[in-house]
């Protein structure tokens, strides 16, 4: 039996197939045949007040479970507003599929009413994307846009569908094989340079494990848990990869970069083998390349070729997912274990010695005070109540940076944030999408006074659905990040970064018909915290900072990560 | 240095501006650029010329350069053929302006480089030059003392002499079904 079926319907059907449960996205003149359609689907569409935010919740949603986020805009400005998103989305490799709608195929190319280029805007905002001006191009398009943004290194595919596409009907034959000739994906990683790699772990005197995002996408924690233990490896995880080894874990040094530890960039430092992980050497990590881990030799997997070589040139690289190769890794170690294992515990009990001493020369300081609250003891206090269980979703910052160092993740997809953009803007509309993967979880969403006046509009999204997410707004009056960069290296000359007149969140948490209130004594910070927490809705927790606080350590932008600036202001060299 | 690649691939709508928005965004410079269909019609081979700066960070932008071409899911393959065995040719349009008395001598002239006179009026000719990029820098140099010149180039081409092997993905069978309908939508 087969009927004809309209596009629009086809686009539902093949969302079904890929087991798509939601969609953020927003309405608009030609998507209104795939909202028709959608009337009768029994995929729930969530109804975000701009497009951007629906981008950046179906990011929270991926990152949250690790399956495709959905979104859907429509053509022109509901396109372009998602371009954000995408861009995000492909520095962070996060699996997205953005449907938009396009002009009726006759009318592109002839500046019609919100025509937009968008197959030509997201050409570089994407993985891959797609322009359907026929029908029966349609299921082929979408689930290869499915495969394409999960597979490999995952990352944002946008499919743009002109609007004739949706209302025509054809008979629709379901698609269950995919060609892509050009698409190679090399899973398993070399057998003899995995081997090499047990045989370099082995002999290393001071191994270093470096843990990035790619742990996260690969689902690889456990396997990294188990290399850390068997060799007995310190490791890092980078800003995209923490919680891909539990916080509390004893061989968890920190994060490393710009802000990491001091432990951590030392250790990065003097190690000799550097285990690099998913990772891609990111510039807010190496800090000076020229100076970044000069004494290692270097064990790089990724499962991207264009990163292996791209910044550092390791001496064994692995093409591979990093789950299937820490399974090989782990067995090849295993093997020589008996032989090799034994051959430097001397220098490697040195190595942890040395990397304690560091540690408890200069810990992360959570500072507090009596009088104000310091950043450092609020986010201290949200790691108390989250106990290394609760979804962070953070916007870009001070307070992102002060929640890596202070709120501890024992499991990976806990921790969201936009890592390799920085979008502000991002940290409320992520909660959202990750609340709506993971019902069952607390999930604040911690947020600058910035990039929360960014993103005040999903409130009304937030109350109409009663996500009980916390949104604790870390609030210092400034851009903070900017501030401190104004203040360190532009001589304190504070340029459009006073954030004045925010809004009394009572009355705008309650204008969305929530609760809100401030918070700025140190002595009820915590009560306040609890009782966020406690309430069954959402709740709009102020939280006034001390203004002048900046984010220590800090390796300044062009130093080596060895050079850390400590503490308090010293004046640097731009 | 110039970077000479040899790209294969699917002959989509969009899939030379992948090319060359990759090549923009991630700050290549395109020296010259030729796209056309192979003989299977649904592939392109485009040969593209790049300036890369010389020495160990050059090789290093070289590799660079064609793992990310490599990554265009339009992109069945792509070669460095730089220092490898290849052909490599230019084809060159030259508009010279001549006076009578010259005609004679710019045909020789042209006859050495291997060039000929596709066309030819009262004003001078249309000759057609083809050989490596040197080869055509002199014969403009040698037309330009004639008189008034006006070039059009193709940009290089190339062919690799060995053969490289054709990766290719294969098929995927993407298991992804619903229990509720059989294909088709309530």
């Amino acid at each position: 039996m087969s009927s004809l079926t309209s596009g629009a319907k086809i686009v539902l059907e093949c969302l079904q197939r890929e087991k798509v449960e939601i969609i953020f996205g927003y309405p608009g003149g030609v998507t209104l045949p795939l909202y028709d359609a959608m009337y009768d689907s029994p995929i729930k569409h969530v109804l975000v007040r701009h497009e951007q935010n629906a981008a950046f919740a179906a990011q929270g949603f991926a990152r949250a479970t690790g399956k495709v986020g959905v979104c859907c805009a429509t053509s022109g400005p509901g396109a372009t507003n998602l371009v954000t998103g995408l861009v995000d989305a492909m520095m962070d490799s996060i699996p997205i599929v953005a449907l938009t709608g396009q002009v009726t195929s006759k009318l592109i190319g002839s500046d019609a009413f919100q025509e937009a280029d968008t197959f030509g805007i997201t050409r570089s905002a994407t993985k891959h994307n797609f322009l359907v001006k026929n029908l029966a191009d349609l299921p082929q398009a979408m689930h290869e846009a499915f495969h394409i943004a999960s597979t490999g290194r995952p990352g944002p595919v946008l499919v743009d569908i002109t609007k004739d596409v949706f209302q025509g009907q054809a008979h629709y034959a379901p698609v269950s094989t995919i060609h892509l000739p050009g698409y190679k994906v090399y899973t398993e990683g070399h057998a003899g340079q995995i081997r090499r790699a047990a045989q370099m772990i082995w002999e290393a005197k001071r191994p270093f494990v470096y843990a990035g995002g790619g742990i996260i996408a690969a689902d690889a924690s456990e396997e990294l848990r188990a290399l850390v233990e068997l060799v007995d490896a310190p490791a890092v995880c980078t800003l995209m990869g923490l919680g891909g080894l539990p916080g509390t874990h004893s061989n968890f040094v920190s994060m490393p970069g710009m802000h990491g530890s001091y432990a951590a960039n030392m250790g990065m430092t003097e190690t000799d083998v550097l285990i690099a992980l998913g990772v891609r050497f990111d510039d807010r990590v190496t800090g000076r390349l020229a100076a970044f881990a000069p004494h290692a030799k270097v064990i790089h997997v990724d499962i991207d070729p264009a990163e292996i070589g791209k910044i550092r040139t390791p001496e064994i690289p692995i093409v591979g997912d990093v789950k299937r190769v820490l399974k090989k890794l782990i067995a090849a170690l295993e093997e020589t274990a008996g032989e090799l294992r034994g051959k430097n515990a001397t220098s490697r009990a040195g190595w942890w010695g040395q990397i304690k001493e560091w540690q408890r020369e200069h810990p992360y300081n959570a500072e507090t005070s009596a009088d104000e609250i310091k950043p450092q003891h609020l986010m201290a206090e949200i790691d108390r109540l989250s106990g290394g269980e609760a979804i962070v979703s953070s916007d870009v910052g001070q307070h992102q940076m002060w929640g890596a160092q202070f709120i501890r993740f024992n499991h990976p997809r806990l921790w969201i944030n936009s890592g390799g953009l920085g979008s502000m803007g991002f940290g409320l509309p992520s909660a959202i999408g990750a609340q709506f993967a993971r019902p069952d979880k607390l999930v604040f969403a911690i947020v600058g006074d910035g990039g929360f006046q960014m993103s005040i509009p999903e409130l009304a999204t937030i109350a109409n659905h009663a996500l009980p997410v916390k949104i604790i707004v870390m609030n210092n009056g400034y851009l903070g990040m900017v501030r401190q960069w104004q203040e360190l290296f532009y001589n304190n000359r504070l340029s459009s970064v006073q954030l004045e007149g925010f809004p009394d969140p009572e009355k705008l948490a309650g204008a969305y018909g929530f609760k809100g209130r401030t918070v700025q004594s140190p002595r009820e910070l915590r009560g306040a915290l609890e009782a966020a927490v406690r309430e069954p809705g959402p709740y709009l927790l102020n939280v006034r900072v001390t203004p002048f606080e900046n984010v220590y350590p800090m390796v300044p932008a062009g130093g080596a990560i060895n050079e850390m600036v400590l503490g308090a202001p010293q004046p640097v060299e731009a | 240095m110039l970077q000479l690649i040899s790209i294969l691939m699917e002959n989509k709508p969009g899939a030379l501006m992948r090319v060359t928005g990759l090549l923009t965004a991630r700050g290549y410079n395109i020296e010259s650029l030729t796209v056309a269909r192979t003989m299977d019609p649904q592939l392109s081979r485009m040969s593209i010329v790049v300036d890369i700066e010389p020495g160990e960070a050059g090789d290093k932008q070289r590799m660079q350069l064609i793992k990310q071409i490599n990554k265009l899911i339009n992109v069945l393959q792509a070669s460095d053929l730089t220092e490898s065995p290849a052909v490599r040719r230019e084809l060159a349009l030259v508009r010279v302006r001549s006076t009578m008395q010259n005609r004679t001598s710019i045909l020789k002239e042209a006859e050495i480089f291997g060039a000929r006179a596709v066309d030819s009026s009262v004003e001078g000719f249309v000759l057609e030059a083809t050989g490596d990029s040197e080869k055509l820098d002199e014969f403009m140099d040698v037309m330009r003392s004639y008189g008034e010149i006006e070039v059009t180039r193709s940009g290089m081409v190339a062919v690799a002499l060995e053969a490289k092997k054709l990766k290719l993905a294969p098929p995927v069978v993407r298991e992804a079904e619903i229990e509720t309908t059989d294909g088709v939508l309530k």
